[in-house]
């Protein structure tokens, strides 16, 4: 078989290797954080079709109830992470600085806030099909950032024949220690979610890419690895956007992803830590995906944490937990510093995909003078996916979106962020080409 | 936690390089900076006053015609110095200045300023003196005295003789300039071409004075090793491309070694070709201009070998001496079509068979 013969090269091209400021949380336990006054709970916070809510105001809904209904296949239920009632459903500030429906919930501050009794049954006794529809019933989605429905994943088409699944724990972004502490504080719960995931999708297989930053996750995972299960952990060279599936599938299997297709046209699935870990906690605690690790970090907060964060958690009430935000805290953002989106309005909610807030002060974000292009080719020599920056980035200040898409893979492009990092210009290229594809899509849209 | 503070919200990524071109630019003059006190050591007080008229002529020309706020960029300091660089000690101030001022006139500023030119605009400045004034270009002050020996290894008595001016610096423009009492003498290229390849021996240049740099020629080409450190310095810290040095130094040491095995008494080897001549100031800070060379790797290699081939072609039978400023500035033109011919292979696009045994 090509992906055995060949040893797996822990390392894919290219790619760069940002400060990783991870020291700031990757020794801090995971911790609780109390339940706030209000919960937020978006309709839109997973891939696919947003869910319809069922509530209306006034309702009293318990821990762990649905809000709102899955819509169609790709999408999933939102489920109450606090007991008390519905306030409103109606439009409320977006982390991607919309505004979009949402279910409010004033929390009741007299309730124990105890679970009801077993939502989602034990996985022992049930066929993979059941888990699978369990795991659906459960709103559990990839908690990498993406938020992709995790049962769609579990469910591949029959003529994709898998022969591994690869777990990520690169954890490639900077300042980012969620999948960490997960790995370090809860390794028992990920390996009962990789115990799953081989039974629902009948593989045998299983690789744990880490990067070798985090030894004490690697050390952990390797004591607590069931002794009965083929389960490999493979520490991986250090390197941005490893967590890229396309890129750690090439660095564990030495299999390249088509342009354009999934790992389950090479025979692989990837699922991130925290959604493993969660797949195995909807079934140990019996109930939905209502809460999750999130890492608040950077030099602007006053105390960083890892904490278990009820979903729908304002951001505003998540930073005050912090100690608050520091006079020289500048630009707060959601998910990891290359690829998250900066916040604009402290209302929005956590949600499922939300990773971690880094807060940057004045000093880590200061403005940069863009300069001509001088053709170094450092961008090129950055991109995972060998696309050419430089040329698309001419043709993106040109409005030539056409040939981008035609003659140069502007889709093959991840948004990574590298080839804007390195550029000594400062030219924001991934940032045009996001620009680019929204003219692209909407002139097919007009056509 | 107040909210009337102004936050920032801007496009991800959040973090940058420290790197920026300015940096890039002025990393370059340091590593550049040594090349110039060495030719200053080797032919006084000249090489500075030359050294100075192009950089002059460089920022006037681009503080005049460029866009505004370039100057800092250091762009046009590298220009000016590379070109005083490729110029004879003896040649007058006012050559020089018109050079880089052509250089980045017609060479940069026109084309739109940084980023924009197709060829190295030092090159082209030089290019344009050389079709200009030919003679004033290939007059070569040596670092003897009049008796033939080396003065420049610091000996306080023959202070005089280092400072003296090695020609008519200061002639005024389009007059001829003074015939100067110094001592001037043919290249090791030169005298290979035209008088044959004995006459070289019997000139007394050895292989030291080759990679030390005291011989006749421009000012800052003659100090082979010096160059090759101080491209090193740049390698080290990513401003330069060691392909396309490295490509050239290999085609032009293999084909010349080639030639010489079939006859040594007509072509020289490759030691003397790497360190005659301008080859490695050529090859090592003009082909390496990033905004001139292929941005691809695989682009960078053949740029490097069709820059080494047209110098040995150009060296052996051309009408010069000297053959790489042509040499670069023909590769330059064709750099549009290297890059297109030699873009990466997407991720995701090879035709792979992975057989799945599930």
């Amino acid at each position: 078989m090509f992906g055995t013969l060949k040893m797996h090269l822990g390392r894919f091209r290219h790619g760069v290797h940002p400060p990783e400021h991870k020291a700031l949380t990757s020794h801090l336990p995971v911790r609780r954080l109390p339940f706030p006054d209000e919960i937020v709970l978006p309709v839109r916070q997973h891939a696919g079709k947003p869910a319809r809510p069922i509530v209306k105001p006034g309702d009293r809904v318990e821990r762990g109830d649905m809000v709102a209904a899955a819509d169609g296949w790709v999408s999933v239920p939102i489920h109450a992470s606090a007991a008390g009632t519905v306030t409103d459903v109606g439009l409320w500030p977006h982390q991607d600085g919309s505004y979009e429906t949402a279910v409010r919930i004033a929390v009741d501050p007299n309730s124990a806030q105890a679970p009801r009794a077993r939502l989602i049954p034990a996985w022992e006794g049930l066929a993979p099909k059941a888990i699978v529809e369990a795991v659906r019933h459960g709103g559990v989605v990839g908690l990498g950032g993406a938020a992709f429905p995790t049962h769609v994943k579990l469910s591949p088409p029959e003529d994709k024949p898998l022969d591994a699944i690869v777990i990520n724990g690169c954890e490639c972004e900077p300042y980012l220690t969620t999948d960490h502490r997960m790995m370090v504080d809860y390794p028992d719960r990920v390996h009962h979610g990789i115990r799953i995931m081989m039974r629902v999708l009948g593989v045998d297989r299983v690789l744990v890419g880490i990067e070798k930053n985090k030894p004490d996750a690697i050390e952990r995972m390797r004591e607590t690895a069931p002794k009965d299960l083929d389960v490999e952990i493979l520490p991986l060279r250090v390197r941005y956007p490893q967590g890229a599936e396309k890129m750690l599938v090439e660095a564990v299997l030495a299999r390249e992803v088509p342009s354009g297709g999934l790992p389950m046209d090479v025979g692989v699935i990837v699922q991130n830590v925290g959604s493993v870990a969660s797949i195995a906690e909807i079934f140990e605690t019996g109930l939905p995906l209502i809460e999750r690790v999130v890492t608040v970090t950077g030099r602007g907060v006053k105390k960083p944490a890892n904490l278990i964060v009820p979903v729908g958690t304002k951001i505003r009430d998540l930073l005050e937990a912090c100690g608050g935000l520091t006079d020289d805290a500048r630009e707060v953002v959601s998910g990891g510093p290359m690829m998250g989106a900066a916040i604009a309005n402290f209302d929005a909610p956590v949600m499922k995909g939300t990773t971690g807030i880094v807060v940057l002060r004045d000093v880590d974000c200061e403005e940069r003078t863009q300069m001509p292009c001088i053709r170094c080719g450092h961008c090129l020599d950055a991109c995972p996916v060998f696309l050419n920056p430089q040329v698309l980035g001419k043709f993106a200040m040109n409005s030539r979106y056409d040939e981008m898409a035609d003659d140069h893979h502007v889709w093959d492009c991840m948004l990574c962020g590298c080839c804007s990092y390195v550029c000594p210009s400062h030219i924001p290229l991934s940032q045009l080409f996001a620009a680019s594809r929204t003219a692209l899509r909407k002139s097919k849209a007009t056509a | 936690m107040s909210t009337s503070r102004r936050w920032l919200v801007t496009a991800s990524p959040h973090l940058g390089s420290p790197e920026s071109t300015q940096r890039i630019m002025w990393s370059v003059i340091g590593s550049i900076v040594p090349i110039c006190v060495a030719g200053i050591y080797f032919f006084g007080p000249s090489a500075l006053l030359v050294l100075l008229a192009a950089v002059l002529g460089a920022l006037v020309t681009e503080r005049v015609f460029g866009k505004r706020g370039t100057l800092g960029d250091g762009s046009a300091v590298i220009t000016g110095l590379l070109l005083g660089l490729t110029l004879p000690a003896g040649i007058p101030l006012w050559m020089a200045f018109v050079g880089s001022a052509f250089g980045i006139g017609f060479g940069k500023v026109i084309f739109g300023g940084l980023g924009q030119n197709p060829f190295n605009p030092a090159l082209l400045g030089r290019a344009f003196l050389q079709a200009a004034f030919p003679a004033a270009l290939t007059t070569w002050p040596t670092n003897t005295g009049a008796d033939g020996t080396v003065f420049s290894h610091f000996r306080l008595d023959r202070l005089g003789e280092w400072a003296a001016l090695r020609g008519d610096n200061f002639a005024l423009p389009f007059m001829r300039p003074e015939v100067v009492d110094t001592t001037t003498s043919a290249t090791p290229l030169g005298i290979a071409k035209f008088q044959g390849l004995e006459e070289v021996q019997k000139s007394g240049i050895e292989m030291s004075d080759l990679l030390l740099g005291s011989t006749g020629g421009c000012i800052g080409e003659t100090a082979g090793v010096l160059i090759l450190l101080c491209g090193g310095y740049l390698v080290l810290r990513n401003h330069m491309n060691w392909r396309i040095p490295v490509s050239i130094f290999v085609a032009v040491a293999l084909l010349s070694g080639v030639f010489q095995l079939v006859d040594a008494d007509k072509f020289s080897g490759p030691l003397t070709m790497l360190f005659s001549g301008g080859l490695m100031l050529g090859a090592v800070f003009m082909a390496t201009d990033m905004v001139t060379s292929p941005v691809t790797h695989k682009g960078c290699w053949i740029f490097g070998i069709g820059i080494g081939a047209l110098v040995v072609v150009i060296r052996y039978w051309g009408g010069l001496s000297e053959g790489v400023q042509y040499a670069i500035l023909l590769m330059n033109a064709m750099v549009p079509f290297i890059n297109r011919v030699t873009q990466p292979r997407v991720f995701g696009t090879r035709v792979q068979k992975v057989r799945v045994t599930a």
